[in-house]
């Protein structure tokens, strides 16, 4: 698959999603400035993560004007996947691609530490390759990741079963001491309707090879490259 | 006229410094160059006390590839044509006063020094130091500084995967922060700070300047201010911009990796600003250089060339482009969004020439300007170590034995020994995705891209037994950095150190800088490992107390195989266990300046040793044990002794352990389980089998060693007469999160 890896200002997953996808997983992948306007050449869009803009405003919030964003909300439009990682989720958020917002921590501090994950939610090629009640292990590095929607928002998202990975212990329990962030219901991965949409507070392409701590994360791509290859059978 | 005490006092020159000044320059300067020379000729740009001692460093060595002091750090070759640049330095006193903005411009100012060199920064440590958390302002800079660092750096997306966080009374109130940085470039890519070659064109890029900071290299960090002057000197500390920083990192890594036939040098603006990074840059090229200072884009108008030339606003760099690649340097850093402006031209002649609208308003000689008055002083032993020294520690009752698991349990919750976790969690460990040994265990280790290697990197600095003795303290320091180093499957190759102290204008305090500086050149020569770059911080003191002699060692250890590395946890059951450099038992006297004596006698006295040979032997047995595949985990003894480090090793692997059945620690308890002797490490082996081998490699590197126990399954914890499981270790160990 061709993936096309976007660089804000401030990004700095950039590289990493790029090693992953073309060093590890063998995928074609390029890195694109945020001026870049066109995707036409490409399979999957990445927002990775970093501090877009610095930050300084609400996380996603400048980034989300960028001239990319317009070509990259078609691109979702259309039915195409997208993922949005840790600022990449935030910028999903920002531009309406997916509810609610990512708050700052309950901790009130920035948090970088490995997590579990249960897979949780309906069907999206981004996780097809990753059955419901798995736990998946994979970083999280965020100031920002405390996931915050309305009532009636959750409550869609849970019936609509678009709450694809939740926090929760090694065992697959998903308990309060499991949330890092505060995030409500443990939420740490959502998808959009159509499902070809998913934001996600943990990293995935910090878990690709075992001498950085396990391959976890690659469980995400593969599903996705995998889905993407029995489309074309 | 002759200049008033009052203006030599803002730029902190003596009145014989001065005289000294108008000799050289065979005339009075006028205001702008009163302060350049000032800032110039501070301890802090110009090492004017330290740099007699400095020179006594081992600086040269095979894979070095710098001259000690002659560019912003230290590079090493790595092999595979492939360099390691690293550097560490302090943000002490604007930390004291402002600690989010001092510690995050501390690490936006170390970094600046790396890329400059034209390499990519793949780590950061920190090496943490504060006075007591009984002391409410102790809570308020703690919080403050590890904010700061994880605020600045997290933003640059560089891991932070080592450092260090000691709790002592002579910090209160001026507190330690050092920040260390590794790049990496490749060997032919490495850039000068250097102007060169008449014609070429200076350009300012980044931010642009503002009033901040002026006089932080000759006021906050030359001298000792008293509190009461805190809230005045405030608006000497910087404002961080991170996102700048990241734009301006990835911009200059770009030109110097892709374009370096575009430039002659770079440099980062640092201490004292424009005028440092200027008249360094014209030194080191032997060079003069004009300057328009109308063209440096301002903050704030109404700006005087003063101002202009010592402002310390942050995320500045100096570019020295080739005449006819102006444009595309202008145009590359336009490509990230950055200002870039053309702000002087290299001429030849022996000044840095300023104008304003075409008038010149300050005329510095580079050379007399780099030149700063030597002080060697007379150092003079403090009559208080003398003392501390004779202190018999077998005086002391022992520890019962009924007493020995609470005893583990209360010196695993003492802040310097607790786990650190509530720090570095706050701090991105894993971005650029090549972090191999996370914060945590002996040393972090981090692999290089497009090579088989692994870097190991740590800080080390045991203030306390360089209190007691000076000279052991230092070469404590470097042995214990290399003993971490080596617990990860390391070599040991080069070291970057940052010498934290007090006045040196006290004869007291001067003797302890000295002897730490002989005590880290004795233990640099013998583990083979020069000192590449490193910083000074002096007038360290807060009411007339200085903090502890603080000879802080950064290291880096190459792992020519990443996939060899070692962690430091009992990863699996049934693991033997062996301590490597000493049996168990070990006499009173090894309780000197540990936090055993503080913490249950309220005592810091005795006399440290070091023995560098045998040390420099147990670590070639761990590293050929390692070699031979026989180590599943190594560990050192440091600060808690025995008892500790075993608790360490269980908790971070996740496995319990039994002491052998005959576990002796000979006539006193205390220092068997708590004592600090130097050169011991605990491993575990992957198989029975391989003690026979470890024996045998034992003798032949002539270290001494103790069969300890084995790893179990279960959450059991059992030395000697300590009783206690993983649960309640990890409650006492955690005890700083709850703070």
């Amino acid at each position: 698959m061709r993936f096309a890896i976007v660089r804000f200002p401030g990004t700095w997953s950039d590289r990493d999603c790029y090693r992953v996808l073309h060093d590890v997983l063998g995928q074609e992948a390029s890195i694109l400035w945020h001026r870049e306007t066109d995707l036409s050449g490409y399979d999957a869009v990445v927002l990775p993560g970093g501090f877009s803009y610095g930050d300084y405003l609400r996380c996603g919030a400048i980034a989300r004007f960028s001239p990319v964003m317009d070509s990259v909300v078609s691109f979702a439009e259309a039915g195409k996947p997208v993922i949005g990682i840790c600022n990449g989720f935030q910028v999903l958020c920002e531009s309406h691609l997916l509810p609610g917002a990512l708050i700052l921590n309950d901790s009130l501090q920035f948090r970088c530490e490995w997590t579990h994950l249960r897979r949780d939610g309906g069907d999206t090629p981004w996780a097809s390759a990753i059955p419901a009640g798995d736990v998946i292990r994979i970083p999280i590095s965020h100031g920002d990741g405390n996931y915050f929607a309305e009532p009636g928002t959750l409550d869609e998202l849970e019936r609509d079963s678009r709450v694809i990975f939740r926090y929760c212990d090694e065992h697959g329990d998903v308990t309060a001491e499991a949330n890092p962030n505060g995030s409500q219901r443990n939420i740490a991965g959502i998808i959009n309707r159509r499902g070809n949409v998913l934001g996600m507070m943990p990293h995935p392409e910090r878990a690709g090879e075992d001498i950085v701590g396990g391959t976890d994360g690659n469980r995400i791509w593969t599903s996705l490259i995998e889905a993407g290859l029995a489309a074309v059978r | 006229m002759p200049v008033s005490q009052e203006a030599l006092d803002a730029v902190a020159l003596s009145r014989a410094e001065y005289e000294q000044l108008v000799e050289r320059l065979k005339r009075e300067p006028n205001e702008v160059e009163l302060g350049m020379f000032g800032s110039l000729w501070s301890e802090h740009c110009g090492y004017k006390n330290s740099k007699p001692l400095l020179r006594l460093f081992p600086s040269g060595g095979d894979r070095v590839l710098t001259q000690a002091g002659a560019e912003n750090a230290g590079a090493i070759d790595v092999g595979g044509g492939r360099c390691v640049v690293m550097k560490v330095e302090s943000h002490n006193h604007p930390s004291a006063i402002e600690p989010y903005q001092g510690a995050a411009t501390g690490v936006g100012g170390i970094v600046r020094d790396i890329f400059a060199m034209g390499a990519y920064p793949i780590a950061l440590l920190d090496s943490l130091r504060f006075g007591t958390l009984d002391e409410p302002q102790t809570r308020y800079l703690y919080d403050g500084v590890v904010g700061g660092i994880g605020g600045y750096g997290n933003c640059l997306g560089i891991p932070n995967v080592g450092g260090e966080v000691f709790f002592a009374a002579p910090y209160n109130g001026n507190p330690l922060v050092n920040a260390m940085c590794v790049g990496v470039a490749d060997i032919d890519k490495l850039v000068s700070a250097r102007a060169s070659g008449e014609g070429s064109v200076l350009l300012l890029v980044g931010s642009d300047t503002g009033r901040d900071g002026i006089h932080g290299a000759s006021g906050l960090a030359s001298r000792t201010d008293p509190e009461s002057r805190f809230a005045e000197m405030r608006p000497a500390v910087q404002v961080g911009n991170p996102f700048m920083e990241k734009l301006l990192m990835e911009a200059c890594y770009e030109l110097a990796s892709r374009h370096s036939d575009w430039i002659v040098g770079i440099q980062d603006l640092g201490a004292a600003g424009l005028t440092s990074s200027i008249v360094e840059c014209c030194a080191r090229g032997r060079t003069g250089a004009v300057i328009d200072i109308e063209r440096v884009p301002r903050r704030e108008t109404g700006m005087t060339p003063y101002e202009v030339m010592l402002s310390e606003s942050q995320e500045r760099m100096l570019i020295i482009a080739k005449p006819e690649h102006v444009d595309q340097v202008t145009a590359l850093f336009h490509g990230w969004e950055l200002h870039c402006e053309a702000i002087g031209t290299v001429v030849g002649g022996p000044d840095v020439i300023i104008r304003e609208h075409g008038e010149e308003v300050a005329r510095v000689p580079w050379e007399t300007a780099t030149e700063p008055p030597e002080y060697r002083r007379a150092g003079e032993r403090p009559a208080e170590i003398t003392e501390l020294n004779r202190f018999d520690i077998g005086s002391l009752p022992d520890l019962a034995p009924g007493d020995a698991s609470a005893a583990l349990l209360r010196m695993l919750a003492r802040p310097n020994i607790a786990s650190k976790r509530g720090v570095y969690r706050r701090y991105d460990q894993q971005v650029l995705g090549n972090t191999v040994i996370q914060p945590g265990g002996d040393a972090g280790v981090v692999r290089i891209d497009e090579t088989d290697l692994a870097v190991a990197l740590t800080t080390d600095c045991n203030a306390r037994l360089a209190y007691l003795d000076p000279y052991a303290g230092g070469a404590i320091a470097v042995a214990e950095a290399a003993r971490n180093i080596v617990c990860t499957g390391a070599n040991p190759v080069a070291v970057t150190d940052c010498m934290n102290f007090g006045s040196p204008e006290k004869p007291d305090v001067y003797y302890t800088m000295e002897q730490a500086v002989r005590g880290i050149s004795e233990a640099c020569m013998e583990f083979g490992t020069p000192v590449v770059s490193g910083n000074v911080s002096l007038y360290n003191e807060r009411s007339g107390r200085p903090v502890y002699p603080t000879p802080v060692i950064g290291m880096l250890g190459v792992l020519d195989d990443a996939s060899k590395h070692l962690g430091a946890g009992f990863t699996a059951a049934g693991s033997p266990v062996w301590l490597l450099g000493a049996d168990v038992a070990q006499p009173a006297p090894t309780l000197a300046g540990s936090e055993y004596l503080e913490a249950e006698h309220e005592t810091v006295a005795g006399l440290p040793v070091v023995d560098l040979l045998a040390e420099h032997r147990l670590q070639q047995l761990v590293l050929a044990a390692n070699d031979e595949g026989l180590l599943r985990s190594a560990h050192d003894c440091s600060e808690g002794g025995l008892a500790v480090a075993v608790a360490e090793s269980s908790m971070l692997g996740a496995h319990g352990f039994e002491s052998t059945a005959d576990f002796d620690p000979g006539e006193r308890l205390d220092s068997a389980l708590f004592g600090e002797a130097q050169g011991r490490i605990v491993v575990s082996l992957r198989r029975d089998s391989d003690a026979d081998r470890l024996r045998e490699l034992a003798r032949e590197y002539e270290v001494p060693l103790a069969h300890l126990g084995q790893t179990v399954e279960a959450e059991t914890f059992r030395l000697g007469p300590i009783e206690s499981t993983l649960p309640e270790l990890t409650y006492a160990y955690e005890a700083l999160m709850r703070l």
